[in-house]
């Protein structure tokens, strides 16, 4: 009975495959490639601008640039936009931090409905949440593993 | 020409981080939200052990910009908060993060305040 239900069950299991479009990998990389490339040649252009135009440097440098790229994330995640190149880019669009602003922006409209507060404030914090958590935790460990490597050798 | 090199090394080292991500999403079905955290990660423990400086160095925003160069600000932060003591090793992380987790609230709240929901039209 069991080994049946198993025969039957890859039976479908192969029908499904056959019949469900192939998502083509190639194309899908080369997409996520192509548009995460892009984010980050923008980003390096507001480096030498804020380089040359401010005369920034080092970490002050870093910050303003991820602070510019993740206004121009929430931004056109407001307009609607950042999902479009979303369905294009895949991975592209989701690993800059300009996806960290769109996964800030985009839960939050979503559930405007449900108040300011318990609505928007709270469910900007759905996947950036986790990722606060864990950088914080991950930076006080590294924070006191290197205290202890410097006190006591 | 320097500028145009510079340019074409952030392209590669970007986009190849993408592109792993997405083959990350085409077999493993991981979310997004799991993809940004171990990036993340990543990014923190390479730079913990001391190579992600390394592909900071080659390549400046096509390592910082991905969400791995995130992880990368904190855990540097940290390391240089533990030279001066205590108190900076454990908040030097999130003083150099500070920049991008402010924008993202300010920002984010702003432009979700001013926005209307889209996911009905689709």
């Amino acid at each position: 009975m069991e080994n049946s239900q198993n025969f039957i069950n890859e039976n479908y299991l192969n029908y499904i495959k056959s019949v469900s479009p192939r998502t083509n990998e190639s194309k899908t990389l080369f997409r996520a490639f192509l548009v995460g490339g892009l984010i980050c040649c923008i980003g390096q252009g507001f480096r030498y601008l804020f380089e040359y135009a401010l005369g920034l440097s080092g970490n002050e440098l870093a910050a303003f640039v991820s602070a510019v790229m993740i206004f121009l994330g929430a931004f056109l995640t407001g307009l609607g936009v950042y999902d479009r190149i979303g369905k294009f880019a895949g991975g592209g669009s989701i690993v800059p931090i300009t996806g960290f602003a769109n996964s800030v922006v985009s839960p939050a409209i979503e559930f405007k409905t449900e108040g300011y507060i318990y609505g928007l404030a709270a469910k900007m914090f759905v996947i950036a949440g986790p990722i606060i958590v864990f950088g914080v935790a991950s930076s006080v460990l590294v924070g006191l593993v290197y205290y202890g490597i410097y006190n006591i050798f | 020409m320097e500028i145009v090199l510079m340019l074409l090394k952030v392209f590669a080292v970007g986009g190849v981080i993408c592109a792993f991500a997405q083959l990350l999403i085409n077999y493993t079905k991981l979310t997004a939200g799991k993809i940004l955290v171990y990036f993340l990660l990543a990014g923190a423990v390479l730079q913990a052990v001391g190579l992600y400086q390394y592909v900071v160095d080659f390549a400046g925003a096509g390592a910082t910009v991905p969400i791995s160069g995130f992880g990368y600000l904190l855990s540097k932060g940290a390391m240089e908060g533990a030279k001066k003591g205590l108190f900076e090793a454990l908040t030097g992380g999130i003083t150099a993060a500070g920049m991008g987790i402010t924008a993202a609230i300010v920002f984010g709240y702003l432009f979700a305040l001013f926005s209307k929901s889209r996911s009905k039209k689709n």
